[in-house]
């Protein structure tokens, strides 16, 4: 209770097209104790949702081309309050990289003070990151998948043609990656394309 | 993609190597839009390699993104809306960070499309002809506002590209030329350029500003009809610019000079018409512009089909790459610019804002960089480009406050958004 007195109060809005890294957003926010927490995937009638919830502040994807938008918002629209800055400090060129590499953008009600907003945006950062490194590592388990699976065809011709057992197939395909100083998988491509022009 | 296109590109000897520890790699932020031509081309066809200088050319989503990325130090150099550096300069917007400009890319390019439905409404209204001015066209569409309101129907929405844009200010000045306030008679709401011809078919928006190709995107699918060019509002307004920051610029000095000189060469190269099919062809490939090449190629060409049913118009120099000292930063470009910014409630008046603001455009750097090749503008011409504007009224730069108070169509209230307002 006592931890998220001083954040707790802060409304903040998430604006992520992407429904899942915007849930693992949210459930930071609320990990942090934040409570007032809006998540929108799309920006239409965003200019009325910020007139009604008033946000202190607001986390977009930088890819959103609608941040354009948003700008275009905060020039004309007289209601929402005061000013919207984006990042806390200038000077903390660090945060900013760290936080433009990760692909957030936020904007923030002039006037916030740095330690109410900082832990807020790092958590994005963190969170954003650990969903790319997810998003990775899935493309990278499902491309294992499927050298494993060439590499199994590469050995069964392999087998059928020369009459290798299984292990001398291996030891063959890996021999040949070591000489030509290619992966495996790409050596075992090779072979089930060559048998593909072949049979 | 560089070797396809270099073959005929170095025909001199290259300059000799950066001998200083100033940067010769240099990340360029860029919008996918046919204005992004030279920079495109200094690249492709290996202008900036004959300058030892390397351009790594990064494609964005959004002006945001670019004003924010090239803040940040992630760009050196940025194809930018002409009025960016303005704004930057006088601390509007979200995230104000002092940028000049040395180099503009060119005029030209923009135009005002309203949908089908609007435009056969004018003309049922008003008997407007087929080859009715941009002024006339303006009117018409005030007619039939007023007609709308009368029947208690929606005022319609219009789509341009951001708060600081040519796009902005010129949809502004067409609308309020036929007596429309842009802030009451209608929406204006912002829509990324690819979209605006979806977004006008799908009835989202009534109309939009954008740059090329995306009028004529609209106008062949017959969903739209093209009403304005940029050059019927002003033939001297300025699109878009090389965007850097000035202390960067102050450091790495030659390498500016140098990528002005690429510049200069590349913007040569695109405004020959022999170049064009070639140059269409480099835009049109994958990580440049996805609009199919024959609309690329016409549009360089200026053949405006301006509806689905045949109605064509040729508009000459639709892009000025080059001629008509176009690569040279006018201050009275920024001037206008602010006076823009002054009219719509963006920025106040005062001695120093408009030292800001012309402060933002760099024509010493362009000239330092080109000595006796720079494309230098004409007095006599320039003075008169100064009163062709479609609503008939003269800029005077040193008279900002009157030439603003002229203006029937303007925003009264005071601004409030500035940092740096007086």
């Amino acid at each position: 209770m006592s931890r998220s007195k001083i954040t707790a109060d802060l409304t903040i809005l998430v604006i992520d097209e992407n429904a899942i890294r915007a849930s693992i957003i949210e459930e930071g926010l609320a990990e942090a104790g934040h409570s007032n927490v809006t998540v929108i995937h799309e920006v239409n009638g965003v200019a009325r949702l910020i007139e009604t919830l008033q946000p202190d502040v607001i986390i977009i994807d930088i890819e959103s081309p609608n941040r354009d938008m948003m700008e275009h918002m905060f020039q004309l629209t007289r209601s929402v309050s005061r000013p919207i800055a984006m990042f806390v400090d200038r000077s903390d060129t660090a945060s900013i990289e760290a936080a433009v590499d990760a692909g957030v953008s936020a904007y923030i009600v002039d006037g916030l003070k740095k330690e109410r907003v900082k832990p807020i945006l790092d958590m994005a950062v963190s969170r954003f990151n650990a969903f790319s490194r997810l998003q990775r590592e899935l493309v990278e388990a499902r491309n294992a998948l499927e050298e494993r699976k060439i590499i199994e065809r590469a050995k069964g011709i392999l087998m059928k043609m020369r009459g290798l057992s299984e292990e001398e197939a291996f030891a063959l395909l890996r021999q040949s990656a070591m000489n030509e100083k290619k992966k495996i998988a790409d050596i075992a491509q090779s072979v089930v394309t060559a048998a593909g022009l072949l049979l | 993609m560089s070797e396809m296109f270099s073959m005929s590109a170095i025909e001199s000897a290259a300059a000799p190597p950066l001998v200083s520890r100033e940067q010769k790699n240099l990340r360029a932020g860029f919008i996918p839009l046919m204005d992004a031509s030279i920079l495109i081309v200094a690249k492709e066809l290996g202008h900036a390699d004959k300058e030892g200088l390397r351009l790594d050319l990064v494609r964005d989503v959004s002006w945001a993104n670019v004003r924010d990325r090239l803040a940040f130090r992630q760009f050196d150099i940025a194809h930018m809306l002409s009025p960016m550096p303005v704004a930057s300069m006088l601390g509007l917007g979200s995230n104000p960070s002092p940028t000049i400009t040395p180099f503009s890319l060119g005029r030209g390019g923009n135009a005002i499309t309203l949908s089908a439905r609007i435009f056969e409404r004018m003309q049922a209204l008003t008997g407007l002809p087929d080859d009715a001015s941009a002024l006339a066209n303006a009117q018409a569409l005030a007619a039939v506002l007023l007609d709308m309101r009368a029947k208690g129907e929606a005022a319609p929405t219009l789509g341009m590209t951001y708060p600081f844009s040519s796009h902005n200010y010129e949809f502004r000045y067409w609308l309020a030329g036929g007596g429309i306030d842009p802030d009451r008679d209608v929406k204006l709401v912002v829509v990324p350029p690819p979209l605006t011809s979806d977004a006008l078919a799908a009835g989202a928006i009534d109309g939009f500003c954008v740059g090329a190709p995306w009028n004529m995107v609209a106008s062949e699918r017959g969903t739209g009809r093209i009403v304005a060019a940029k050059q019927d509002i002003w033939p001297l307004a300025p699109e878009k610019v090389i965007g850097m920051r000035p202390e960067w610029a102050e450091t790495n000095a030659e390498t500016v000079s140098r990528l002005i000189i690429a510049l200069d060469r590349a913007a040569r190269w695109c405004d020959e018409p022999g170049n064009h099919d070639q140059l269409a062809e480099i835009l049109s490939s994958a990580p440049y512009i996805q609009a199919p090449r024959d609309i690329i190629r016409r549009v360089l060409n200026g053949e405006f089909n301006l509806d689905a049913q045949g109605n064509k118009r040729i508009i000459p120099d639709y892009f000025l790459f080059h001629r008509g000292a176009a690569n040279y930063p006018r201050p009275e470009q920024a001037l206008w610019i602010y006076s823009q910014m002054m009219r719509w409630g963006q920025a106040g008046f005062s001695d120093e804002n408009r030292a800001r603001a012309e402060s933002a455009y760099r024509p010493d750097l362009y000239r330092n960089a080109l000595g006796a090749e720079a494309s230098l503008p004409d007095p006599a011409e320039e003075a008169a480009m100064l009163s062709e504007f479609m609503d008939g009224q003269v800029f005077d730069p040193t008279q900002m406050q009157d030439y603003v108070a002229r203006f029937p169509v303007k925003t009264e209230a005071a601004p409030s958004l500035s940092a740096h307002d007086a």
